[in-house]
């Protein structure tokens, strides 16, 4: 036990310092701006004295590794200092567009996760049928489909074809959940086919791999029936690699969302993202790279945790 | 109902008849659920998704059929060798290639296909089709069928130009680190470590923020993104290779670290490092094309199939098909390769699936 808790240490550990210097990259990526951030906000018909304000109003006269500490200690407090273009606080910005965010994900992930795990077991059952080769084919075409062209795809049909759900998907805080949901759907839906392609494909080969070995024939051979082996002798060593597929694919839905959320115009971090990169507003991009960065660490995380804790054999290192 | 929702019904009809005389199960089963399924769709959507249903069964129908026909002409046309391979090729790998081929063609033959110029304005805004413009026209009234064409040669051409840069990069960098080893292997292996924890998209828009966007800007971006795939898989793959004896040998020969790359190395890793060329330029491609619809890729007026999509996407709201018809030029290049890299992959592991 004691080995295992120093392995997850580890793993933590090496997580954290992987976030510590992303957010070195982030914070310095700006600082290689040609010129520096005052001329880039002012443009290039500012005078010297009004650079010189700006600069000094941005703190940039100051020496950058002190400014990056201040930075990131306001982000561990939630302070991520203040838009250029509105001068509005950059955290209060955030903080309901990633509740948003999350919201959607989270959404997208409770239909996905059941559904590729059931249909992966499923196509691992019919393998080599002609289910599993037009599954095989539906979801290559899914994984290979830009996020745009489904959700649009899904606009076109659901939305403005049948209105059966709208293809706005702007929230207001007053809205009951219920409504939520369906204001939602479309843009969850998208996340969905996108995702759990691509997790059922990786729940049936980890399934598959599992089949060729020796303890399954066995399982064969004393006449067990094929669902029942597959469920109950290859499901559970196939558990590590098909969390750590979940884990990944939780991590892709947070980067994923950032097109989806352009497509729906839901008031999400993303669509704040691409916003602010077109303006240039560098405090809001730092932020919200920032933050998607942690959360897909975080994932990464998680993946290499759950992949420890459901194989013996990594905490038996020989 | 259209006369092709009747043909549909009528297929299905057929191969029900066929099947359950020839006792073929699973193709009586196949056949109740997609009967199954036009149901479902006929009572949710009514005629118009039937009919939608249909013009899908066809398309597919016109796609094995065209992949048929190419992969006979290819057995015929290529010499012993290579009509044996393909002999063994599945439909989707013969479609893959046939769409590789044509959209190669359309990208190198751009301005002898296209009618019109990328940026010429013929008609007026969001023209309906005619004998002049096939798809007709966009939001400035440009013909959409060239600006297609056209779009073939610049996306897919800054998509390769990325994935070339970004291949290069990260396969000398693994093969370097794999010959190597020491401290080189491992100051590679953290740099690639710190840039996969960054999710692509995002690393992209902070690149693009900062430096604008052009061209020059994001193959370089691109490639630096995404060649820490490659890297790691080139180290994995020669790794097997260099603790092989004959490379041992070589060694003892006294052969220079390029020498062995050169020639022990490489020919004995070429059949996944292809199969990755092909992943990798699918992952260049929509990271691209993503980038482009977000309006931060290539800038107009150069024909760009992702900010195509953007500048007509109001055209859904009027159920217009035509803005979907550059997303799906894009979505079917993707499932082409991954189609071709599927049956190479399943060549070149010669692994056969568990069965029993």
């Amino acid at each position: 036990m004691a080995k295992l808790l120093r392995l997850v240490a580890t793993r933590l550990g090496l997580g954290l310092l992987t976030l510590l210097v992303v957010s070195v990259l982030i914070f310095f990526a700006v600082e290689l701006l040609p010129g520096d951030l005052a001329e880039a906000v002012l443009g290039q018909a500012a005078t010297e004295e009004t650079v010189e304000a700006m600069r000094r109003q941005l703190g940039l006269d100051r020496p950058a590794p002190v400014r990056y500490l201040e930075w990131l200690g306001g982000a561990l407090r939630g302070d991520f200092g203040t838009s250029l273009i509105s001068g509005a606080p950059v955290g209060e910005a955030i903080a309901t567009r990633f509740a948003n965010t999350l919201f959607l994900a989270a959404y997208a992930a409770v239909i996905a996760v059941p559904l590729a795990i059931l249909l992966g077991v499923l196509v691992a059952l019919l393998r080599n049928s002609i289910f599993d080769r037009v599954a095989n084919v539906a979801t290559l075409t899914s994984i290979s489909s830009p996020e745009f062209f489904v959700g649009y795809i899904l606009i076109l049909f659901l939305s403005i074809r049948t209105g059966w759900f709208p293809s706005n998907a702007s929230l207001s805080g007053d809205m009951s959940l219920t409504d939520q949901l369906y204001r939602a759907f479309l843009s969850a839906l998208t996340l969905v086919l996108v995702v759990t392609a691509h997790m059922m494909r990786m729940t049936r080969a980890a399934i598959i791999n599992l089949l060729a070995s020796p303890y399954i024939e066995m399982a064969r051979l004393k006449g067990v029936p094929p669902w029942r082996r597959i469920v109950r002798h290859a499901l559970p060593n196939a558990w590590a690699p098909i969390i750590n597929v979940v884990a990944l694919n939780l991590a892709y839905l947070i980067t994923g969302v950032v097109l989806v959320e352009v497509v729906f115009v839901y008031p999400g971090i993303g669509q704040l993202l691409v916003d602010a990169v077109a303006k240039r507003d560098f405090p809001i991009v730092q932020a919200c790279c920032l933050i998607f960065a942690a959360t897909f660490i975080l994932l990464n995380l998680a993946a290499d945790v759950g992949a420890i804790l459901t194989n013996p054999r990594l905490r038996h290192p020989k | 109902m259209s006369i092709l929702s009747y043909v549909f019904i009528a297929v299905l009809a057929l191969g029900l008849g066929y099947s359950l005389v020839r006792r073929d199960r699973e193709l009586t089963i196949t056949v109740v659920v997609v009967a199954l399924l036009a149901a479902l769709f006929y009572l949710l959507g009514g005629v118009g998704s039937l009919n939608v249903l249909s013009i899908a069964a066809a398309v597919l129908m016109g796609a094995a059929i065209a992949a048929y026909a190419f992969r006979f002409l290819l057995i015929a046309v290529l010499p012993q060798g290579g009509a044996q391979v393909m002999r063994t090729a599945p439909l989707t790998a013969a479609f893959g290639m046939l769409v590789i081929l044509i959209y190669a063609i359309a990208g190198l033959f751009a301005p002898l296909i296209a009618p019109y110029g990328e940026a010429e304005v013929v008609g007026s805004a969001f023209a309906m089709a005619d004998d002049q413009m096939i798809l007709g026209a966009d939001q400035l009234g440009r013909d959409l069928f060239s600006r297609l064409i056209y779009g073939a040669r610049n996306t897919v051409g800054l998509a390769l130009m990325a994935t070339v840069l970004a291949f290069i990069a990260g396969a000398i960098a693994g093969l370097l680190a794999a010959v190597k080893g020491g401290w080189f292997d491992q100051v590679m292996g953290r740099l690639a470590d710190v840039i996969m924890s960054i999710p692509s998209l995002i690393f992209a828009l902070l690149i693009l923020s900062i430096f604008g966007t052009n061209l020059g800007v994001i193959v370089v971006t691109v490639a630096v993104i995404y060649s820490p795939r490659v890297f790691r898989l080139t180290r994995a793959v020669a790794g097997n290779i260099v603790v092989m004896d004959y490379v041992e040998a070589a060694k003892l020969r006294g052969e220079g670290d390029w020498y062995l790359i050169r020639r022990e190395i490489l020919p004995n890793s070429t059949a996944p490092l292809v199969a990755e060329f092909g992943l990798e330029f699918c992952f260049v491609f929509l990271l691209i094309a993503g980038l482009s619809f977000l309006g931060l890729g290539i800038q107009p007026p150069t024909a760009d199939w992702g900010s195509m999509v953007r500048e007509n996407a109001t055209l859904i709201s009027f159920g217009v098909v035509t803005p979907l018809i550059p997303a799906a030029a894009i979505a079917l290049l993707t499932v082409a390769i991954n189609f071709v890299v599927d049956w190479m992959l399943y060549r070149s592991s010669g692994l056969k699936e568990g069965q029993g």
